[in-house]
């Protein structure tokens, strides 16, 4: 349990005109298997924060906890000062995966435009200036000439740009993302990042579960180190460092090759990671 | 020119029915696009048949058909959210099981009963040919609150049928919005079986939408391609039925199912097939 890092204003009572989500001593996790426990954190409007680790350590689970789809196991959690799902419109959400089950090929922006509905409800009219918005979201995610085409026809990763423009359509108050760049090329990651970083200009707040600890370095300003609990918390120079990333990642270097060989550390019995780590710098950061 | 409007001018029965056949399609391509988009299918047949013990009930103690028809799906809909909810087994199973065991129950009632013999047929094949003028008047009600439905709820429908989760997260209860189609589809079949019959009825339920989904690029372009093959068909059969002596309701039935496959080679030759085999792209 080392290296928890705490920013003054993680654990400290914050007003909910300055912070867009809260975590005190939050438990996530399904019906009958806690997954992570003990999270803390306060995300003030306008910043950006990071949960960075392994498959399974826990990203989508807290992710999907933050916008309601789970509910807390246990702790205190408020989005906007209330619960999760009181703040719909204001919450837009980019799961892992996308269902693909649609029967119609419905287009590409047909589906950004999804991302209006939540400030629309059951029937607020949607009208020309939604479908500009739709129109520039694509432009900034670089589909635009992708519009018209179904969004089954696409490949992923103009699929994954359809589903970010969605997500920016929406002009929410905090983006919600799992693995937002999984799939994107470089040109694509580009534009995410300077996506986001309008996005917080706009005063928006990001949430981001991703892999990829130097592209997201640049954008965050907490970092949330994960293996099934939180193993570092804060900003990403004081969070990111070997030991840390480690304890993390649990990745031993074989042989004189220095390839790394990743292999699980944190099984579903929650236990200190193995010993006969060779410590040596995996991760360059910047 | 007289065979396809002489039965009509000629014979107020018929335009009964065509009245009543017509709103049934209606309703019926509605709720049967959602039941395509969603994957519903099963259920909606399940419900279908699994009406029968109630109906044949009522009818036992003197009570409308269609009363007993609402009790039997809900029964069927509480049963199999009971189990759903309450066991590891997935909805499919349950819809299966109260499926069988609600038809066997209807077949068990109806058999110990020699009064029935009539009314079996009644209430498996439907009385287009018989509906009366209250008939008409409460299929038009039912195809109005259907209709009002869908268009109140397209917005969830579509991310329901699309993506459950981002329902969720947009703030539509996915359990509210699944429950109304649900009773959209067993008010469906319960008003519409009279018409068509509970055998049937499951057939105007999926072949007009299917039919629509194979042309459609968007919701409401498929519902409104189900509704027109639906009342196709039910104008077809109606004629079919008449001039050849054949059970109306089957008629009917056949003649959309015809429509589907038509439409189907239709749609393979124009090499618009599945967007998910050959990602044929548009404009
Ligand atoms: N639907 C589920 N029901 C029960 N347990 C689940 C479910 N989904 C995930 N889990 C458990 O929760 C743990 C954390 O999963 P989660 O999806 O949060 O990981 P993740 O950090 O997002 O991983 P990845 O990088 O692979 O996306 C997993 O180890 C798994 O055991
Ligand atoms: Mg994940």
């Amino acid at each position: 349990m080392a290296n928890a890092i705490r920013t003054g204003s993680g654990v400290q009572e914050s007003q909910s005109d300055t912070i867009a989500a809260q975590a005190y001593d939050l438990s996530v996790g399904y019906p009958n298997d806690t997954v992570a426990s003990g999270i803390n954190f306060a995300l003030p409007i306008g910043q950006a924060m990071a949960l960075i680790g392994t498959n399974g350590s826990g990203k989508s689970t807290i992710l999907k906890t933050m916008v309601g789809l789970l509910a807390p196991r246990s702790g205190k959690l408020t989005v906007f000062g209330g619960r999760p799902t009181a703040s719909a419109s204001r919450i837009a959400y980019l799961g892992q995966f996308h269902n693909a089950g649609f029967i119609l090929p419905l287009r590409a922006v047909d589906v950004v435009s999804m991302g209006r509905f939540p400030l629309h409800g059951l029937t607020g009219k949607m009208d020309s200036r939604d479908f500009d918005i739709c129109m520039e979201a694509l432009r900034t995610m670089g589909a635009e000439k992708l519009a018209d085409i179904p969004l089954r026809s696409l490949s992923g990763g103009q699929q994954q740009r359809v589903y970010l423009a969605q997500v920016l359509a929406h002009r929410a108050d905090l983006l919600v993302m799992d693995e937002p760049t999984s799939g994107l090329d470089a040109g694509g990651r580009e534009l995410y990042l300077q996506a986001m970083n309008s996005e917080l200009r706009r005063g928006a707040s990001l949430l981001v579960a991703t892999h990829d600890i130097r592209e997201e370095a640049r954008l965050c300003q907490q970092v949330m180190l994960l293996a099934r609990r939180v193993v570092a918390f804060g900003p990403p120079e004081a969070v990111l460092n070997t030991e840390t990333l480690l304890e993390t990642f649990g990745i031993v270097i074989g042989g004189d090759t220095g390839a790394a060989v990743p292999e699980c550390r944190h099984s579903h019995t929650e236990g200190e990671p193995a010993a006969a780590v060779h410590k040596r710098k995996l991760f360059r950061i910047r | 020119m007289d065979i396809f409007i002489a039965p009509f001018s000629n014979n107020q029965f018929m335009v009964n029915a065509l009245l009543a056949g017509v709103l049934v399609a209606i309703t019926c391509a509605i709720a049967g696009t959602f039941v395509i988009l969603r994957g519903m299918a099963f259920i909606g047949d399940a419900l279908a048949h699994g009406v029968l013990p109630g109906i044949a009930l009522a009818f036992l103690l003197g009570y409308p058909g269609m009363l007993g028809a609402a009790a039997g799906a809900v029964c069927m809909i509480g049963g199999v959210t009971l189990i759903t909810q309450r066991s590891r087994l997935s909805s499919d199973t349950a819809i299966g099981l109260l499926f069988i065991g609600m038809l066997s129950l209807g077949v068990v009632i109806v058999s110990r009963s020699s009064s029935f013999s009539g009314d079996l047929t009644a209430i498996l094949f439907g009385e287009i040919l018989g509906v009366g003028t209250e008939s008409i008047w409460l299929q038009l009600g039912a195809a109005a609150l259907i209709g009002i439905l869908a268009f109140v709820c397209s917005r969830p429908f579509l991310l329901l049928s699309f993506d459950p989760e981002q329902a969720q997260v947009a703030g539509f209860s996915v359990r509210l919005y699944h429950n109304i189609m649900l009773f959209m589809i067993a008010a469906t079949i319960i008003v519409s079986f009279q018409t068509v019959g509970t055998l049937l009825v499951f057939g105007l339920l999926i072949a007009p939408a299917g039919a629509g989904a194979l042309l459609a690029r968007r919701i409401r372009s498929m519902m409104a391609w189900a509704v027109i093959f639906g009342a196709v068909s039910v104008y077809a059969g109606l004629l079919l039925s008449y001039h050849f002596r054949l059970a109306a309701g089957a008629s009917i039935i056949l003649v959309a199912t015809i429509i589907f496959f038509i439409v189907f080679i239709f749609a393979n030759m124009r090499g618009c097939r599945p967007p998910a085999l050959n990602g044929g792209r548009h404009g």
